[in-house]
């Protein structure tokens, strides 16, 4: 039972205080790339710290619900992180959620923070939410195939038994199949994290911002959460790619050294992902918003295209 | 005995409820007061009975009859469960009519509003218990007709009368079809009892079995509301009043899925592969259709009627999946879809009640259905507004609400495909649960749009500026079903035992020992998988937030109020907000082809083509079923009819020949031994 909690707390943990580094790191990535300095990996621990102590300005037209979005939404992420398998494939909460319930975990989060762009009244906030729910029902089909896709290969959508599997497989996991899934989810994680071509994290000009414009109104503490649940959802996603595709390395007992040797791993997976990122951020252009479905269907054509050669190969 | 009791209390509830309110009309206060409450009434017997069946032995009661007719019920467990979901929804709807129609009072006639309202009940309650193809359709038929008076309750109204000739016409077609496939199931049976139903699905030749299931699937989905039958749908729902769209959308088109399950499952026995596949692809198109044309609607009651479509759709995913488990013999899994696909009648009719009761209430207080002209409504209706943010999150299927658990069952009964033999079939589908994703994604966004423009923000017209909250009654009818949407979504591990004893009664087959934990519901995967909603709604809503407030609260921090940010324009007015075209403007542009829309400016100018006066914009979507599909048959079946008048001269001679001749070719043909 400790150790149970002791696992618990250690995830939440690593979840909140790697969340920013990982933001930090892509940022100064993107920085190399573009022959910038750029700012120091710990900056958005700086900002986060700053905006804790500022006072709020909120909308004077806005309800409870705008209050209450970002502190549920928060909730939502760090409850999916409680779910994914981060450094131990033994999650204590596992039960309480599969892949699937993951997603709907960060639709849940998508859903009140979307409403809350409606709530100050003003043209960009809608203008966000109503581009977020656009981007986000291009990404569904294609995430689910992709999900689909790595269930069968495993035979469950049980996140430590996909991880535990995968590990034991060693290199026999990457089939065909598997590396199929894996470009998909990555075009999805793109989308999902609001990253060059598809959002502009970096963006000040509202009329091109996706998630940016949703949090305009949202100042002080209740930004900091907002902008910490956005660099949570961006970690786990990542901590999904590389657990369920890559999971070597993870611990599957609850001794010291191994969860030692998983939390070193994990994080050279991350960064290798977000230099990844960084470099694909780097090198593409945002695309206009109606170009997006393109490069949505070819995320759903290879999940398509995995689960077909996963029947044809292995019969089922 | 007590189950004889009970069943015939409920019948006596709704009937002393109708008799009531006829008697009563004279005092409209009274006369509501006592048919409603005799309907609760009805509901609470209606919910201890359905229990009593569900966990104990079937219900039958022969009163009288024949081969033909047979005035009989018989209530098993399929029965018992949908008795249930009515009568759970209607105690509901019923408390929240005492102050629903207060607004009807010295305007419309109450005591014609209750006895409606009773025996529209009871004869959903018939049709559900029936146990005789004749007995079947007399109150199948009752249920329509008054329906049918009830969408044109409010008959001065144009609209009305056009949504009631369209439902009426849509509905008889349908049970055209039904008499078809009972007609088809007496014939090789010998009689018009369910019992030799049941008998004949096994010794019959597959073509008749076959024509039997597609007849049915016609008739109870033009009631069901399956595309491309469900046009009456988006008519009829929103024109009656709130009360009774709740009724009908919540629990009347459920009949004909129960209808449905007992034709296929437990007639014909469901063992044909193309059977299911047909309703997998016609349920992923109405699921994908129903969303989308609900994303362009702006009046709420048409909004959520589309829904209904989608939700239909969502049903029937499960049972079509279901149908595929079984014909290639494999009970267990479709007891797997089949415990999805009821799993999610159950919420609809619980969720889609709740919305309708909400939208009632939004328009009993602002006088309109047009979205566009809510706006701030949290504020003035603070808990309608919290009841209907419970139903938005559950029919978009956002954990740990109910629509999320039976949207989890039918995506793993997807999934589970993988067991089939024939790798096509696998593969269509697996391919239909990326179907399900996209339609619960545009769910979620349809209702962060019904939702966010019509409550969050400013007003956006003097009938939000005026809106009051709905009285006592009308809430705690919604607040009884949004604890039913949480309880529902917390609570699966309990709602499958229940749903797994009605599939064991059907199927055969117990599955509940491998998806029924503590807390927790599971898969029937290789290496099961699964979900504690209970404990998701407890992380997310207590544990994790509870820091977060906690420190929120103890900062010293301040929070100003100022006006939003409107790039240094002075005043943020209600004109400066997002609009629910312009919110769905994204998914109009990407689904063009489907929706072909079409937009029409006209600008005048005062005297110089520089100076504009005013901007008249128009947008809208094609109403492709209408206009491709409906109006050539119109078309055609006026034509004909044109024809056909010759025949009717008026003379009564003529017809007089007309009997004769067809006595004589009728004699001719029993003389030749045909």
């Amino acid at each position: 039972m400790i150790k149970q909690i002791a696992i618990v707390i250690l995830q939440i943990f690593i979840i909140i205080a790697l969340a920013p580094l990982l933001g930090g790191i892509i940022k100064k990535i993107k920085a190399f790339f573009q022959l910038r300095k750029g700012p120091g990996v710990f900056q958005p621990y700086y900002d986060i710290a700053k905006l804790l102590q500022k006072d709020s300005v909120v909308s004077q037209n806005v309800s409870w619900l705008f209050h209450a979005a970002p502190i549920i939404s928060f909730a939502a992420v760090l409850t999916a992180g409680l779910l994914i398998p981060i450094f131990i494939t033994e999650m204590p909460f596992g039960f309480a959620g599969d892949l699937i319930a993951v997603v709907y975990l960060f639709a849940l989060a998508r859903f009140f923070i979307a409403l809350a762009s409606l709530d100050a009244g003003s043209s960009f906030g809608g203008m966000g939410g109503s581009r977020e729910m656009f981007v986000a029902s291009l990404v569904e089909p294609a995430l689910m195939l992709s999900i689909f896709a790595v269930a069968l290969n495993v035979g469950s959508t049980n996140l430590s038994y996909i991880s535990q599997t995968v590990s034991a497989m060693g290199l026999d996991a990457l089939s065909p199949y598997q590396i199929l899934a894996f470009a998909a989810l990555f075009i999805i994680a793109i989308a999902e994290t609001g990253r060059i071509p598809i959002d502009n994290p970096a963006t000040h000009l509202e009329l091109t911002m996706i998630h940016e414009a949703m949090i305009l109104e949202y100042s002080g503490k209740q930004l900091a959460i907002v902008e910490l649940g956005a660099m949570m959802k961006q970690l786990l996603v990542f901590s999904l790619l590389a657990n369920i595709f890559f999971p070597w390395g993870i611990a599957t007992g609850a001794g010291l050294a191994a969860i030692f040797i998983a939390l070193l791993v994990y994080a050279v997976k991350i960064v290798i992902l977000g230099a990844t990122m960084a470099m694909v951020e780097t090198s593409t252009a945002k695309w206009r918003l109606f170009r997006l479905p393109e490069l949505l269907s070819v995320s759903l054509m290879l999940s398509f295209l995995a689960i077909v050669s996963f029947i044809i190969v292995k019969g089922g | 005995m007590l189950n004889t009791y009970l069943f015939f209390g409920l019948i006596t509830a709704y009937l002393v409820g109708a008799v009531s309110a006829v008697i009563l009309n004279k005092n409209d206060r009274l006369s509501a007061y006592v048919s409603f409450l005799s309907a609760t009434l009805g509901a609470v017997f209606g919910i201890i009975f359905s229990v009593s069946i569900l966990s104990g032995n079937s219900f039958a009661s022969n009163l009288s009859g024949s081969s033909f007719l047979n005035i009989g019920f018989f209530v098993d467990k399929l029965s018992a469960f949908f008795i249930l979901v009515i009568s759970i929804v209607v105690f509901a709807v019923s408390v929240y009519s005492t102050g629903y129609v207060r607004e009807y009072f010295g305007k419309k006639n109450i005591g014609y509003m209750g006895f409606l309202y009773n025996i529209f009940v009871l004869s959903m309650i018939l049709v559900v218990t029936a146990n005789n193809a004749v007995m079947f359709l007399i109150v199948w038929e009752l249920m329509s007709i008054i329906s049918y008076l009830l969408v044109v309750y409010e008959h001065e109204n144009e609209d009305s009368r056009k949504a009631g000739f369209i439902y009426i016409v849509m509905t008889h077609i349908g049970t055209g079809f039904i008499i078809l496939s009972f007609l088809i199931l007496a014939g090789s049976g010998g009689s018009f009892n369910f019992e030799t139903f049941r008998a004949a699905g096994s010794t019959m030749p597959p073509h008749l079995k076959d024509a039997a299931f597609l007849f049915a699937l016609i008739g109870f989905g033009t009631k069901a509301g399956i595309v491309p039958l469900h046009i009456w749908l988006p008519y009829a729902h929103p024109a009656a009043p709130s009360n009774v769209s709740a009724l009908m959308s919540g629990v009347m088109i459920k009949t004909a899925i129960y209808m449905l399950i007992r034709v296929s499952f437990d007639f014909l026995g469901a063992g044909v592969l193309w059977w299911g596949m047909l309703v997998l692809v016609i349920a992923s198109v109405s699921a994908l259709l129903g969303v989308m044309y609900a994303l362009m609607e702006h009046d709420m009651k048409r909004l959520l009627a589309y829904h209904s479509v989608e939700n239909i759709g969502i049903i029937l995913i499960g049972i079509g999946v279901a149908m595929i488990f079984m014909s290639s013999g494999r009970p267990e899994l479709a007891a797997f879809g089949l415990i999805a696909g009821l799993y999610h009648t159950m919420n609809h009719a619980v969720f889609k009640s709740l919305l309708f009761m909400g939208a009632g209430s939004i328009i009993h207080s602002t006088h309109t259905k047009n979205i566009e002209e809510y706006g701030g409504l949290i504020k003035k209706m603070p808990y309608t507004a919290l009841f209907f943010l419970v139903g938005s999150i559950s029919i978009s299927a956002l954990p740990p609400f109910n629509g999320f658990v039976s949207e989890w069952l039918t995506l793993q009964a997807q999934l589970l495909s993988v067991n089939l033999p024939d790798n096509i079939t696998k593969i269509a589908v697996l391919f239909s649960g990326a179907g399900l994703a996209l339609t619960g994604a545009l769910a979620a966004a349809c209702f962060v749009k019904a939702f966010g423009i019509s409550f969050l923000a400013l007003p956006r017209s003097a009938h939000a500026e005026h809106a009051k909250e709905a009285p006592v009654s009308m809430l705690a009818g919604m607040a009884i079903l949004s604890m039913m949407c949480l309880a529902l979504g917390v609570l699966p591990f309990y709602v499958v035992r229940i749903l797994d004893s009605i599939t064991t009664e059907l199927l055969g087959t117990s599955i509940i020992s491998r998806i029924s934990f503590d807390f927790t519901i599971g898969t029937l995967s290789s290496f099961p998988a699964g979900i504690s909603t209970t404990w998701i709604a407890l992380l997310v809503f207590v544990f994790l937030p509870l820091p977060v407030v906690v420190y929120m609260l103890m900062s010293r921090t301040h929070v100003f109020k100022y006006e939003t940010w409107g790039c240094g324009q002075p005043v943020s007015t209600s004109r400066n907000e997002y609009t629910a075209t312009a919110f769905s403007k994204p998914i109009r542009m990407w689904l063009g082809s489907i929706y072909r829309p079409h937009r029409e400016i006209q600008t005048t100018y005062s005297d110089s083509p520089f100076f504009k006066e005013r901007v008249i914009f128009e947008s809208g979507i094609e109403p492709v079923f209408e206009r491709y599909l409906y109006r050539p048959v119109t078309w055609v079946v006026l034509a004909v009819s044109r024809i056909m008048r010759i025949m009717q001269t008026g003379y009564i001679q003529t017809y007089l020949l007309y009997i004769l001749i067809t006595l004589v070719i009728a004699l001719i043909y029993v003389g030749s031994g045909g």
